[in-house]
């Protein structure tokens, strides 16, 4: 106590101050900061967010991606949600990559949790994380030739022919 | 004063089958006599993947008890057992272990299909879920419900137990069933 306690203020400026307006989006919805940087930035963000003496952003919550088709060039999101133990403060920062290359690099190396949450986000989006150890499928079945939770794919089992659309409101 | 002692008067017995008897013998054939034993004493595995498993557990519990029935000692190898309950969702993944389970198993072998996920995928219409256990394996009983109530897993199992009674003894022999079996890719 007495130091300056972190607020979402002082990490944008932070921020600001190290990568300029490399960054973009910027909002923070129910108070929850969040930001998006060029794709290839992502291990530059994570290791200064990890490093600074004031932001310590050392544990990663969650990382997953998300889907947008209408996005041009730049249809897969990847979410990386971080949390500061030690002043009790979430982030949540996005990159995008297209979806024909979706190269994105791994962040294995500085959080461990990170490897089994690669997989299932290769697994479901097909993002490829360069460098990651072991980038196989963790949930679906191994022969799936495809990524479920992309969009363009229906939600429904396509194998099955003897659910009636009209009975089943597909 | 000791309190009055109460019978069970209640005891229901399961009807002798058709024969021919005598002082101090009884013929029949070997069908009604086999029938009647393994009807009565089936001895299921428990294959219980979500919400129907709990449904499930209370038919075995002591207020519905599967146990008048015959079929209380659940088995958990699927060697000594001769009835397969699948209750719950079966996700893809977990297809080839249910098969595998269901090769263990020795003949003659049963297989009940406990609620709408494991008859046909139910509300699950979707990319990871099988689509029903019978595209992995044959099913003698579907019971319906989501989940079922206990009664309704009770009346798969009497429904089950006439399966089993009227089985020929050469079913498991004839061609229409080496041929389901085949259609399975079972040998």
């Amino acid at each position: 106590m007495g130091f300056m306690a972190l607020t979402n203020e002082i990490i944008k400026q932070k921020l600001t101050e190290k990568f300029g307006d490399q960054l973009t989006e910027w909002e923070a919805q129910y108070g929850l900061l969040t930001f998006t940087a060029p794709a290839a930035m992502n291990l530059k963000v994570l290791q200064f967010l990890y490093d600074d003496e004031q932001l310590r952003f050392r544990f990663l919550t969650d990382l997953t991606a998300i889907h947008y088709p209408e996005r041009k060039e730049e249809e897969i999101c990847v979410v990386y949600h971080l949390h500061n133990l030690e002043d009790n403060i979430r982030l949540r920062f996005k990159i995008y990559a297209p979806a024909e290359k979706p190269d994105v690099y791994t962040a294995t190396q500085r959080f461990s949790a990170a490897n089994w949450m690669e997989r299932e986000t290769y697994d479901f989006y097909g993002v490829n994380f360069i460098g990651h150890p072991n980038l196989i499928r963790i949930l679906n079945v191994d022969e799936m030739d495809y990524f479920p939770m992309r969009k363009e794919y229906e939600m429904e089992d396509p194998t099955r022919r003897d659910k009636d659309d009209q009975m089943f409101g597909r | 004063m000791p309190r009055p002692v109460q019978y069970n008067t209640k005891v229901k017995m399961v009807d002798i089958p058709e024969g021919y008897s005598g002082d101090g013998f009884f013929s029949s054939t070997f069908d009604k006599i086999v029938g009647l034993g393994r009807k009565n004493s089936l001895w299921p595995i428990p294959f219980a993947t979500s919400c129907c498993g709990i449904e499930f557990m209370a038919t075995m519990g002591s207020h519905y008890d599967l146990g008048r029935f015959g079929a209380e000692r659940m088995g958990f190898t699927p060697r000594q057992c001769d009835v397969l309950l699948v209750a719950g969702t079966i996700a893809k993944k977990m297809g080839p272990i249910l098969r595998q389970v269901y090769l263990q198993m020795a003949e003659p072998r049963w297989v009940v299909a406990i609620g709408a996920c494991a008859s046909s995928g139910g509300i699950f219409d979707s990319y990871s879920v099988l689509q029903g256990i019978d595209q992995v394996i044959p099913v003698d009983v579907y019971v319906p419900g989501c989940p079922p109530r206990p009664e309704g897993i009770i009346d798969g199992i009497l429904k089950l137990q006439d399966l089993v009674q009227n089985e020929s003894l050469r079913r498991r022999h004839s061609l229409v069933y080496k041929e389901l079996m085949e259609g399975y890719g079972i040998q």
